[in-house]
């Protein structure tokens, strides 16, 4: 139809609109097809509708509100009505749209049970990993990272089974509503070189490890169990560590602030550990029972008893 | 060059075997289709529907089968049967699916009887058109196309309650509460169903359809088409109408004209509106209206019928129609393995299935007494409909220790979905390989089904 715009569909010629400017320069008249039209139409009286619904007009600092409402709770238990916006109705999904609802009572669930039944009840131990990583990776992934790994020297690794402060459900939940602070002091200056290398070769020869030299061990031994270095008093003279103090336990395979696993040879490894005992130690795990709710740190306490080292 | 405006198509009834067994299958499948989605159905767990397309939690009920999204293969087999018995049927005997079973040709059909038990028969039907838009016509296309948008309606409706509760959708669409998805759904199939089997009709098959187009491709000489025996009907001197003087087979023959009395009834009768005299036509949907329409009038003059008829090009031109060729063989050997395949596979379908996911944040962890431990959450779904007691097992992995969360032994009800939490310790050997291979074994309770193994991998540094 397009390539011969003066015909119409049965070939007559198509009429102008009449008006002539320029002397002689006309125009076709071509109106536009009938379902255009009333597509056109269509829209406007969507759009009145709209209007009618939803917020659409700017007048001057305020604008029209629309008659659509939104009903959601507030944060202190008063239900409101506001006209519609999309923030109110994200508010509303996210406190009665259906996955919302059923996650209330799940949590509701999971509030009264034990921290027992969270690990051991199928349907309870499902949800718990779920909410659990997701409360892990908002709060606790940044310094332990997304898998609980820890980072070495700093943060504690949560998936071996070596535990400063203890591996039971109740600790780890105590842990994290009350926070804890692990104190190492500074032996920087107490002792000679040949001391701080004894030291470290005993600590060494604790775990086990090979290529040491005996008499440097026997020596450091002594002065580990001595009142003057002392180290005992947290270590205990076995080297065990005391999760009361949140002492580590020198005798295990698990390394938590020197990089033992981590240097091929002894040299590398004694130097790690003399950097521990001339640095000492500072770590501090905040304490979370102020910006969690109880159940949310038993649900945590469940998912990183879990995670692989619980005991 | 102005386009050719379409002229309406006005078929005419007609009487016949063909005509009969169209109107067998539409019944059937109205039947099946209507029906199906209120048919109910008792099972242990899950919906009391026969057959129910449950998307929201991706299982597929029918009837005692329940389908889940990991049997998606079955859907491809399924659909590669179609295609096969397609090629196998089209290449035997050409359109049939067109002229009988497709949805267009049936829902076309129904609107062709609504039409005529309104408008009346053909001539009734023309007459109404050609006087104009008096209120007779406009009462009556109204009643006609309110009557096609009701049934548009409730076979869109019917579509949709294959993937809810039939009843409940019922009450809830009527109430306004049904999901959006639902009235979309309804909406959509509505105008689609009014806009083609009302409206477009024959040029759905004719323009959109793009199974028309390929279909060519399968036929030879052998395959089974609606043809004109045109030496029959035009003899020497073509055709005729009776006459007092050509009114014997005998005085025609004599007279040198075939056996088409050239009363245009077979025209009138065509869906698609074309004349079978004039040799086969991208048109023609095999639907054999014209050979009930051409049989009808040779048996009133009493001669022999098939002057319109299914037959192949081989016989038209004097041959014998084969139809076990080396090609019906192919097909047909290909469509039987796919159905044993099939029918295998659902026949032994396993009680359950597990996928391992490895923790990798971190891969192994060194623990207190120097062994490594590695950790894995495995995903177990109970497809069957009985409940399963299962034992996880290690195989392959000498002097692991495992701990297991919830419990050594889980119980999954039908169709549930559980994690199980496993974490394995290895004291190293000296030269250990990095990474060994082990497999988890699932053991379900004594002969409940078969073990399950799940391969999976220890890393130990
Ligand atoms: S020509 Fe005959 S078979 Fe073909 S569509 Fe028309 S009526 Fe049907
Ligand atoms: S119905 Fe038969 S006799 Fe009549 S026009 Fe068609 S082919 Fe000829």
């Amino acid at each position: 139809m397009m390539d011969e715009p003066n015909k119409q569909r049965d070939g007559s010629e198509v009429g102008t609109t009449g008006h002539v400017w320029d002397g002689d320069l006309q125009e076709y008249n071509n109106p536009l097809p009938t379902w255009w039209i009333w597509a056109f139409y269509g829209t406007v009286v969507f759009a009145v509708v709209y209007w009618f619904l939803y917020p659409a007009w700017p007048i001057g600092k305020t604008f029209t509100r629309g008659v659509e409402t939104v009903t959601y709770t507030q944060a202190n238990g008063k239900q409101t009505t506001v006209p519609w916006s999309s923030r109110a109705e994200f508010v509303h999904d996210m406190q009665s749209g259906p996955e919302a609802i059923k996650q209330k009572t799940w949590l509701e669930k999971a509030s009264q049970a034990s921290m027992q039944q969270l690990g051991t009840d199928p349907q309870l131990l499902d949800f718990t990993m779920k909410i659990g990583k997701r409360l892990f990776g908002d709060n606790c992934a940044a310094c332990h990272g997304a898998g609980g790994q820890g980072v070495l020297g700093h943060y504690p690794n949560l998936t071996d089974d070596a535990w400063l402060w203890g591996g039971s459900l109740a600790e780890i939940r105590q842990t994290i509503a009350q926070g804890r602070h692990g104190f190492m002091p500074s032996f920087q200056g107490s002792f000679t070189a040949t001391q701080l290398t004894d030291l470290a070769e005993f600590v060494l020869s604790l775990s086990g490890t090979q290529g040491g030299n005996p008499e440097a061990v026997q020596r450091g031994a002594r002065l580990f169990r001595s009142d003057q270095a002392g180290c005992f008093y947290c270590h205990t003279a076995a080297g065990t560590g005391n999760r009361a103090v949140g002492s580590a336990n020198l005798a295990d395979h698990v390394w938590t602030i020197a990089d033992v696993s981590g240097s091929p040879s002894y040299a590398g490894k004694l130097a790690a550990v003399e950097g521990v005992i001339k640095q000492g130690v500072q770590r501090q795990m905040p304490a979370w029972d102020h910006r969690l709710s109880q159940t949310e740190i038993k649900l945590l306490a469940v998912y990183v008893h879990a995670l692989g080292g619980g005991s | 060059m102005a386009p050719e405006i379409p002229i309406a198509i006005y078929p005419r009834s007609v009487k016949g075997r063909f005509r009969n067994l169209k109107y067998a299958i539409l019944i059937l499948a109205y039947t099946v289709f209507f029906l199906l989605p209120w048919m109910r159905w008792e099972r242990a767990t899950g919906p009391q529907q026969a057959v129910l397309f449950d998307l929201p939690s991706r299982h597929f009920y029918f009837f005692d089968l329940v389908v889940f999204p990991q049997n998606i293969f079955w859907l491809a087999i399924l659909l590669l049967i179609a295609a096969l018995l397609l090629f196998f049927v089209t290449g035997i005997a050409g359109r049939v699916w067109c002229g009988y079973f497709c949805f267009q040709t049936l829902w076309t059909d129904a609107y062709l009887l609504i039409e005529r038990w309104v408008q009346g028969e053909r001539p009734a039907r023309m007459r109404l058109r050609a006087h104009g838009w008096t209120a007779e016509r406009i009462g009556k296309l109204a009643l006609t196309h309110a009557m096609w948008l009701a049934l548009a309606f409730w076979t869109g409706f019917t579509f949709a309650a294959y993937w809810a509760d039939a009843p409940r959708l019922l009450t809830s669409f009527v109430s306004g509460s049904a999901p959006f998805a639902a009235y979309a759904t309804v909406l959509l199939l509505t105008a689609t169903t009014y806009l083609f089997a009302g409206v477009v009709r024959e040029q759905v098959c004719t323009y959109m359809c793009p199974y028309a187009r390929f279909q060519s491709v399968m036929f030879d000489r052998d395959t089974l088409i609606v043809s004109y025996d045109r030496n029959r009907g035009e003899g020497a001197g073509g055709r005729h109408k009776v006459t007092r003087a050509l009114k014997s087979r005998d005085e025609r023959q004599a007279a040198g004209h075939g056996d088409c009395i050239d009363c245009g009834y077979c025209v009138q009768v065509c869906p698609t509106g074309i004349d079978i005299r004039d040799g086969l036509q991208v048109e023609c949907i095999h639907c054999a209206l014209c050979v009930d329409a051409c049989d009808g009038i040779m048996r009133n003059l009493g001669w022999r019928t098939g002057l319109i008829g299914y037959t192949s090009e081989r016989a038209l031109e004097g041959g014998r129609t084969r139809f076990f060729k080396l090609k019906t063989w192919g097909y047909g050997a290909a469509l039987l393995l796919a159905a044993l395949l099939l029918v295998n596979s659902v026949a032994t379908r396993a009680a359950f299935d597990a996928s391992v996911r490895q923790t990798r944040q971190p891969l192994t962890v060194m623990l207190s007494d120097g062994s490594i431990q590695n950790s894995y959450a495995i995903v177990v779904n109970n497809t069957s409909v009985h409940d399963l007691e299962l034992r996880v097992g290690v195989v392959g992995l000498a002097g692991a220790s495992m701990s297991v969360q919830p419990a050594d032994e889980i119980e999954l009800h039908p169709e549930e979905s559980l994690t199980i939490y496993v974490k394995l310790r290895l004291t190293l050997q000296a030269k250990a390989p990095k990474r060994i291979p082990f497999d988890f074994a699932l053991v379900p309770e004594e002969g409940a089904s078969a073990p399950l193994k799940v391969p999976s991998q220890f890393y130990t540094r």
